[in-house]
C-alpha cells in the first residue's frame, strides 16, 4: 500500500459523512451515511487483500506526535484487521435497518457514522491514551442513540449503560497512568512485550479487568445489555452485539494477557468461574424469557462467556477459538437482532408470543432466521461452530470440569433458541396481524443475505478468518507460554496391553475365567 | 471422482428445490430430488459391488482444508473404503426408494418442495458422516443429520406436538453430542489429531496410559472411547437418551422409515465400527457397549408389546434392534453389528413403508385398535409388511442354512454374543433371546391386529370423518394432534348403519409410487441376509481394514452349541405362537391381563416413566431455576444492590448529586477529560 494512509482515510471518511449529515435533511443524510460506510466497507476489503499474512506484526502503521504525551499512533496487526472488517461490514447493514427512524434522521445517522469513526480508531490505536480515548467515547453515540431514538424505557436503560461502564473506566484509567509511568512509553505494541513487576501486574490486571469485563459483558456485571439492547433501535443493537462487545474481549487479548500474563493465570479460576457461571445461569434465563431482543442479549452473555474461557485457556485453539466466536458473534448476533428487527418494524412488539407460524406467510425470512438460530447454536458448517469448538478444544486442554461446565451452553443453548424459533416462526398463526406480515423486501435481503453468506464461508473455510490473525496468536501464545496454569487432563504413558480387548481363542482370554460354550 | 457426485447432489438438489420451493414447482422439485438421489445409488451400488469382489481400494478424495489452529488441524475430505461402501449402498438405496414413496404419501401436503429438499439434505449430511476421515467431519454430518431430523420431524409444524418433538430430538441428542465432542478434544489432546486412521494405528499403543478427566486420573482408552459412545448412544437412542426416537414418529412415516430405521439411528454403531480398532483398546468402554446395548434392546421391546400406535411399536422395535447391533459391537464382532445394520435398513425402511401404506389407507388413523382385516383391501402391502415381519422376526432354517434377513443377522448376533464367552457376553446373549422372543410377539401382534380379525374402523375418528366428509376432498394438510394412545373415550363414535365395522369406509391400496419401493424393499429383506452373508460374518479380506475383524471369535461362533444356534428361532415360534393365541385365537386375553397385571403394564406402558421423570428432573428444574435466576438473581439482587442502589442513593442525596445524574453525559465527558489532563501532566513530569 505505500505510504497510504489507509486506517486515516476510513477514519476520515465516516467522519466528514458525519459532520456533512447534521447540515442535511433526512432523505440526503441516509444517502450520505449509507455510501460512506459503503465507502469504508470497500477500503475494508482493500485493507485485507493487502494485508500481509507472515509480514511484519503491525502494519500499515502512522504516526504522528501530537501535544504533550499524546500520539496520533495507528497500526494494526490481524486480530485488529479481522475487527475493523467486521465493524465496517456491520456499518451499512446498520443504516439499512435505520429505514425506520422517522425522528431527527439526521443527528442519528451522524451519531452512527461518528461510532463508526470511534470503532475502527479501538482497534486500529496503538497508542494507549489514544486507545483510552476512542474506547471510552464510544460510549457517547451509544448513550445517545439508545437515549434519544431508543424505546418507552430508555433513560433507565442508558443511566445503567452509563453507571456500569464509569465503574471499569476509572480504575483503567488509572492503572494506565501507572504503566506510562513505569515503562515510560504510550506505545502499545512495546508496552505488550514490556515486562511488569508480578506484584503490580495483579492490581493492573484487575483495573482493566473491571474495564473489559463490563463491555464484554461477564456475569454478574451483565445487567445493563439486557437493558440496552431491549431500549436500543435494531441498529444500535447491531451495532452493540455486533462491535461494542468485542471491544472487551479485544481488551483481553491486547492487554491483560499479553502485558500481564503472570497476572492472567493468576486470576484464571475467577475468569473460570464467573464464565461457567454465565454460561450456566444466563442460558437459564434465556429460557424463560418472553421478549425476543431480552433473549437473544442473554445468549450473548452465554456466548461471551466462551470467549473468556477460549481467552483464558492459554493455547492457540482456545485464542484462536475466542477470536472466532467474536466475529461469528458479531455476525450472528448482528442478524438475530435485524431479524428481531424485520418483525418488529412490521408489528412494533416484541413479545414472542405476539407472533408464531410466521413460516407460513414469511418463508424466506423462516429459513434466514433457522440459519442463524443454527449457527447461534453452533451448527457445524456455521461460523458458530468452528468459534465455539476450538474454544472449548483449547479449554479441555487447560481444565476438564471449565470444558465440561460450559459446554452444557450447546445443550441449553439449543433448547432456548429452538424454543424461540418454535414460537416465532413455527406453530399455528394465531394473530391476524402477524399473519398479514409480508415477507421480506429487497431492503432486508441486502441486510441479511450478506451476513448469512459470511457466516457460511466462516463455517465452511474459516481459513480465510484464521490465517490473517495465525502469526499474532502464535506470538501471544509464545508470551503466555511461561505464566500458562498445567492442565488437568494430561497424559501419563503406561505400558499398552498385549491385545485387543475382545481377543479369544488362538490368544489366551486373560481375566476371563468362563469357557466358550460351557452352558 | 464419483464419491464426489455421490455426496453433493443431493446437497445441490436440497439447495435448489429448498431455495427454488413453490417458486419452482412441486414436480421439478421432486423430480430434481429424486433423480438426484437415484443417481447417487446408481453410483454408489458399483463401489460396493467393488469391495465385494475385492477390485476396489479404500481411499480418500480430499475436498477443502477447513481448520487449521495450531496442532489441530482438519479438512473435508471423503474416505471410502468396505465399510463406507456399506453405508453408502444403504443410505442412497433407502433414501432413493423414500424419495420415490413420498411422490405418492405427500402428494396432497402444499409444501412439498420443502419435505424433499429437507429428504435430501439429510441424505448429503449422512453421506458426509460416513465419508468422514476425520472424527470433526463425523461430527459435521453427525450435527447435520440432526438437523434434517429437527427439520423433518417438526415438518408439520403447525402441531404442538411436532414442535416439541423436534426439539426434545435435537435437545437430547445434544446431551449426547456433548459426550461426542468432549471425546474429540480428549482424543486430540492424547493423539495430537483428529484424522480417524492415524487415531486408530496409534491407539494400540496408549492402551496403559492414563489420563486426567473432572478431577479422577483414568485409562485413556476406555474414558475416551466412553464419552465417544455418549455420543453414539444419543443418536442411536440407547437405553437413557432413546426418549426422542418414539416421539420424532411426529414425522411423516417416509422420513420414519428413512432418518428414524434405516440410517440416521444407526450413526451410533457405525461410529463404534469405524472406530472398532481404538474400542478394542477399551475393555471397560465395550463392556459398557454390551451392557446398554443388551439392556436397551430388551427394555425396548417390551414397551412395543404394549403400543396401539403402529408407528410407536415399530419405532420401539428400532431402538430395541439398535441394541443388537451394539451389543455385538461390544463383545467384538462388528461385522455382525455391520451386516444387521445393513439387513435392518431394508426390512425396518419397508415396516416402516408398509406402516406409511396402511395409515395411508386408512386415512391417517394410526391406532391398532381401529385396524383389523386389513389383508384383502390392501394385499400388496399386507404382504411387503409380511415379508418385512418374516425378515425381523428372523424366520428360517437352520440346516438349510436359508432364511429372511434377520434370520442371518440376528441370529450371528446371539451366536456371537454366547460364543464370547463372558459373563457380559453371556448376560447378552440371554437378554437378546428375550427380546427376539418380544419382537416376534409384538411383530405378530402388530399383523394380526392389522390385518386379521373383523374391521374396527368405525372406532376411528379418522375413518368417520373421511366417510362422512366425502374421501376425495382435500384433506387437512397437517394431520391433526395424535391422540394420546391410551385414550380410548374420545375415540369411540358408534356406527348404527355399518353393524360390521367397516362404518362403510373402503380403504384402497397405495399407488404405484408407493409400493414399487415396498416391493424393491421386501427383495432386501428375503434376500439380503442370504446373499450377503458370507461377505459381512466370514470374510476378512472383504472388511480389509476397515473395522476391526477378530477371526478367532467368528470361529467360536460357529462352534457354538446347536441349542444356542437353535435359541433364536425356538424364541421365535413362541412369540409368534404368543401373539396368534393372544389375537387371533382368544382375543379376550390381552384384556384380561392388562386387568391382572395393570401395575406391571402401566409401567410398561407408560415407556417404564422415562419421560416423567427427565421431565421431573430435568426440564422443569431448568425452566424454575430460570425464573429463579431472572427474577431473584438479575433483577432482585444485581439490579438491586448494583445499578438501581446506586439510582436510589443518588435520589436521596444532594442537589448536586442530581445534577450529576441528569447531564451524566456531560460529566462523564468531564471525568474522561480531567483523567486525561492529569494523564498528561503526569507523563509530562
Amino acid at each position: 500500500m505505500g505510504g497510504f494512509p489507509i486506517l486515516s482515510v476510513m477514519l476520515l471518511v465516516p467522519l466528514l459523512a458525519a459532520v456533512a449529515c447534521l447540515f442535511v435533511e433526512a432523505k440526503a443524510a441516509r444517502t450520505i451515511a449509507l455510501a460512506a460506510t459503503l465507502i469504508d466497507l470497500a477500503l475494508g476489503v482493500v485493507l485485507w487483500l493487502n494485508f500481509d499474512i507472515g509480514g511484519p506484526q503491525w502494519q500499515f502503521t502512522e504516526h504522528a506526535p501530537l501535544f504533550a504525551g499524546f500520539n496520533y499512533a495507528l497500526g494494526i496487526d490481524g486480530i485488529a484487521m479481522l475487527l475493523i472488517v467486521l465493524s465496517v461490514f456491520l456499518m451499512p447493514i446498520c443504516i439499512l435497518a435505520s429505514h425506520s427512524i422517522e425522528k431527527r434522521v439526521s443527528e442519528y445517522m451522524a451519531a452512527f457514522l461518528f461510532m463508526e469513526v470511534l470503532m475502527i480508531g479501538v482497534f486500529a490505536a496503538q497508542d494507549l491514551f489514544l486507545f483510552y480515548m476512542l474506547f471510552e467515547g464510544v460510549l457517547i453515540p451509544m448513550y445517545l442513540i439508545i437515549g434519544i431514538w431508543g424505546g418507552q424505557n430508555r433513560i433507565y436503560a442508558a443511566y445503567k449503560f452509563f453507571l456500569y461502564t464509569l465503574l471499569g473506566s476509572v480504575l483503567m484509567l488509572i492503572a494506565m497512568l501507572w504503566m506510562v509511568n513505569e515503562a515510560g512509553t504510550t506505545d502499545i505494541p512495546t508496552l505488550m512485550q514490556y515486562d511488569f513487576p508480578p506484584a503490580a501486574q495483579t492490581w493492573l490486571w484487575l483495573a482493566f479487568f473491571a474495564s473489559f469485563a463490563v463491555k464484554m459483558p461477564m456475569w454478574p456485571v451483565h445487567t445493563w445489555l439486557p437493558d440496552a439492547h431491549v431500549q436500543a433501535p435494531t441498529a444500535g443493537s447491531v451495532i452493540l452485539a455486533g462491535v461494542l462487545l468485542k471491544m472487551g474481549g479485544y481488551g483481553f487479548i491486547r492487554f491483560s494477557l499479553p502485558m500481564f500474563p503472570e497476572a492472567s493465570a493468576q486470576f484464571v479460576w475467577l475468569i473460570w468461574g464467573l464464565s461457567m457461571a454465565a454460561v450456566v445461569i444466563t442460558s437459564l434465563i434465556a429460557l424463560v424469557q418472553q421478549d425476543m431482543k431480552k433473549l437473544i442479549a442473554y445468549s450473548s452473555v452465554a456466548h461471551m462467556a466462551i470467549v473468556t474461557v477460549g481467552l483464558f485457556a492459554f493455547n492457540v485453539q482456545g485464542l484462536e477459538g475466542a477470536m472466532i466466536v467474536m466475529l461469528s458473534h458479531g455476525l450472528v448476533s448482528g442478524a438475530l437482532f435485524l431479524c428481531v428487527g424485520v418483525i418488529y418494524d412490521r408489528l412494533h412488539t416484541r413479545e414472542i408470543d405476539r407472533y408464531g407460524g410466521l413460516a407460513i406467510n414469511m418463508p424466506k425470512y423462516a429459513l434466514f432466521f433457522l440459519l442463524f438460530t443454527m449457527a447461534s447454536i453452533g451448527l457445524p458448517g456455521t461460523s458458530g461452530f468452528v468459534g465455539e469448538f476450538l474454544s472449548l478444544a483449547g479449554i479441555y486442554q487447560a481444565n476438564t470440569w471449565v470444558t465440561l461446565v460450559c459446554a452444557t451452553g450447546i445443550i441449553l443453548g439449543a433448547g432456548y433458541m429452538l424454543y424461540l424459533y418454535w414460537r416465532i416462526a413455527f406453530g399455528v398463526q394465531k394473530n391476524a396481524d402477524a399473519a398479514a406480515m409480508p415477507d421480506l423486501s429487497l431492503r432486508e435481503w441486502l441486510m441479511l443475505g450478506p451476513i448469512a453468506a459470511a457466516v457460511l464461508w466462516m463455517g465452511v473455510y474459516p481459513e480465510s478468518f484464521l490465517a490473517p490473525m495465525r502469526q499474532d496468536i502464535a506470538a501471544l501464545d509464545a508470551r503466555l507460554s511461561r505464566a500458562a496454569p498445567e492442565g488437568d487432563a494430561h497424559l501419563v504413558a503406561g505400558t499398552p496391553h498385549a491385545e485387543a480387548a475382545n481377543a479369544v481363542g488362538g490368544t489366551h482370554d486373560a481375566g476371563h475365567g468362563e469357557a466358550e460354550g460351557a452352558h | 471422482m464419483q464419491i464426489l457426485l455421490i455426496v453433493f447432489l443431493p446437497l445441490l438438489a436440497a439447495i435448489v428445490a429448498g431455495l427454488g420451493n413453490r417458486a419452482l414447482g412441486n414436480t421439478v422439485a421432486k423430480s430434481l430430488t429424486t433423480g438426484a438421489l437415484f443417481v447417487s445409488c446408481a453410483l454408489s451400488w458399483p463401489i460396493f459391488l467393488g469391495f465385494l469382489n475385492g477390485t476396489a481400494e479404500a481411499h480418500v478424495v480430499p475436498v477443502l482444508q477447513w481448520v487449521q489452529s495450531g496442532t489441530l488441524s482438519f479438512d473435508w475430505a471423503l474416505r471410502v473404503d468396505t465399510l463406507t461402501a456399506v453405508m453408502l449402498v444403504v443410505i442412497t438405496s433407502v433414501s432413493a426408494l423414500v424419495h420415490l414413496y413420498s411422490w405418492g404419501y405427500m402428494d396432497e401436503d402444499p409444501d412439498q418442495p420443502r419435505f424433499f429438499a429437507y429428504l435430501s439434505l439429510f441424505t448429503f449430511a449422512m453421506l458426509m458422516l460416513v465419508t468422514a476421515d476425520n472424527l470433526v467431519q463425523m461430527f459435521f454430518g453427525w450435527e447435520g443429520v440432526g438437523l434434517a431430523s429437527y427439520l423433518l420431524i417438526g415438518f408439520w409444524f403447525k402441531k404442538p406436538s411436532a414442535n416439541k418433538a423436534a426439539i426434545k430430538a435435537f435437545v437430547v441428542n445434544r446431551v449426547g453430542d456433548l459426550g461426542f465432542m468432549l471425546g474429540i478434544f480428549g482424543t486430540f489432546l492424547v493423539f495430537q489429531t483428529t484424522s480417524i486412521p492415524e487415531i486408530l494405528a496409534a491407539a494400540p499403543g496408549m492402551s496403559g496410559s492414563s489420563i486426567g478427566f473432572l478431577g479422577m486420573r483414568l485409562q485413556t482408552m476406555d474414558i475416551l472411547c466412553i464419552l465417544l459412545f455418549i455420543g453414539a448412544m444419543g443418536k442411536s437412542a440407547q437405553l437413557g437418551l432413546h426418549t426422542w426416537l418414539p416421539d420424532a414418529m411426529e414425522g411423516p412415516t417416509p422420513v420414519s422409515a428413512l432418518i428414524h430405521a434405516a440410517t440416521m439411528v444407526t450413526a451410533g454403531v457405525f461410529m463404534v465400527c469405524r472406530l472398532s480398532p481404538m474400542f478394542e483398546t477399551a475393555p471397560v468402554a465395550l463392556g459398557m457397549v454390551t451392557f446398554i446395548g443388551a439392556a436397551t434392546c430388551f427394555f425396548a421391546a417390551t414397551i412395543g408389546t404394549t403400543q396401539w400406535d403402529i408407528k410407536r411399536v415399530i419405532a420401539y422395535s428400532t431402538c430395541s434392534q439398535l441394541g443388537y447391533m451394539f451389543f455385538a459391537a461390544g463383545v467384538g464382532a462388528y461385522g455382525a453389528a455391520m451386516f444387521h445394520l445393513f439387513t435392518h435398513a431394508f426390512f425396518k425402511a419397508l415396516l416402516f413403508l408398509g406402516a406409511g401404506s396402511v395409515i395411508h389407507a386408512m386415512h391417517h388413523e394410526q391406532d391398532m385398535r381401529y385396524y383389523g382385516a386389513l389383508r384383502k383391501h390392501i394385499p400388496f402391502t399386507f404382504w411387503a409388511m409380511m415379508a418385512g415381519t418374516l425378515a425381523i422376526t428372523g424366520v428360517g432354517v437352520y440346516w438349510l442354512h436359508a432364511g429372511f434377513a434377520g434370520f442371518h443377522s440376528k441370529d450371528a448376533i446371539l451366536e456371537v454374543a454366547f460364543a464370547r464367552g463372558t459373563e457380559l457376553g453371556t448376560f447378552a446373549f440371554w437378554m437378546g433371546a428375550i427380546a427376539a422372543l418380544l419382537t416376534s410377539f409384538y411383530s405378530w401382534r402388530l399383523m394380526f391386529l392389522t390385518f386379521w380379525g373383523k374391521p374396527r374402523w368405525a372406532g376411528s375418528e379418522h375413518i368417520q370423518h373421511a366417510v362422512h366428509h366425502g374421501h376425495d376432498e382435500p384433506e387437512e394438510h397437517n394431520p391433526p394432534a395424535q391422540e394420546d394412545a391410551g385414550d380410548e373415550v374420545t375415540h369411540h363414535v358408534p356406527s348404527p348403519e355399518h353393524g360390521d365395522g367397516t362404518a362403510g369406509y373402503h380403504p384402497h391400496e397405495s399407488p404405484l409410487t408407493m409400493l414399487v419401493p415396498l416391493g424393491l424393499l421386501a427383495l432386501g429383506a428375503v434376500f439380503a441376509g442370504w446373499v450377503f452373508s458370507h461377505a459381512f460374518l466370514d470374510d476378512p479380506a472383504f472388511w480389509g481394514d476397515s473395522i476391526f475383524y477378530n477371526e478367532a471369535l467368528i470361529h467360536q461362533m460357529h462352534a457354538v452349541p446347536l441349542w444356542v444356534k437353535l435359541t433364536a428361532t425356538i424364541v421365535m415360534l413362541i412369540g409368534l405362537f404368543g401373539a396368534w393365541f393372544a389375537y387371533i385365537r382368544d382375543t379376550s386375553i390381552p384384556g384380561k391381563f392388562v386387568e391382572q397385571f395393570s401395575l406391571l403394564h402401566n409401567f410398561v406402558y407408560r415407556k417404564w416413566y422415562f419421560d416423567e421423570l427427565y421431565d421431573l428432573i430435568f426440564v422443569r428444574p431448568a425452566f424454575w431455576f430460570g425464573r429463579q435466576f431472572w427474577k431473584r438473581g438479575d433483577v432482585g439482587l444485581i439490579d438491586r444492590f448494583g445499578p438501581d442502589g446506586a439510582a436510589w442513593v443518588v435520589a436521596k442525596g444532594t442537589v448536586a448529586a442530581k445534577k450529576v445524574q441528569s447531564g451524566y453525559l456531560y460529566s462523564y465527558a468531564l471525568v474522561m477529560l480531567l483523567g486525561l489532563v492529569a494523564a498528561v501532566t503526569w507523563v509530562l513530569m
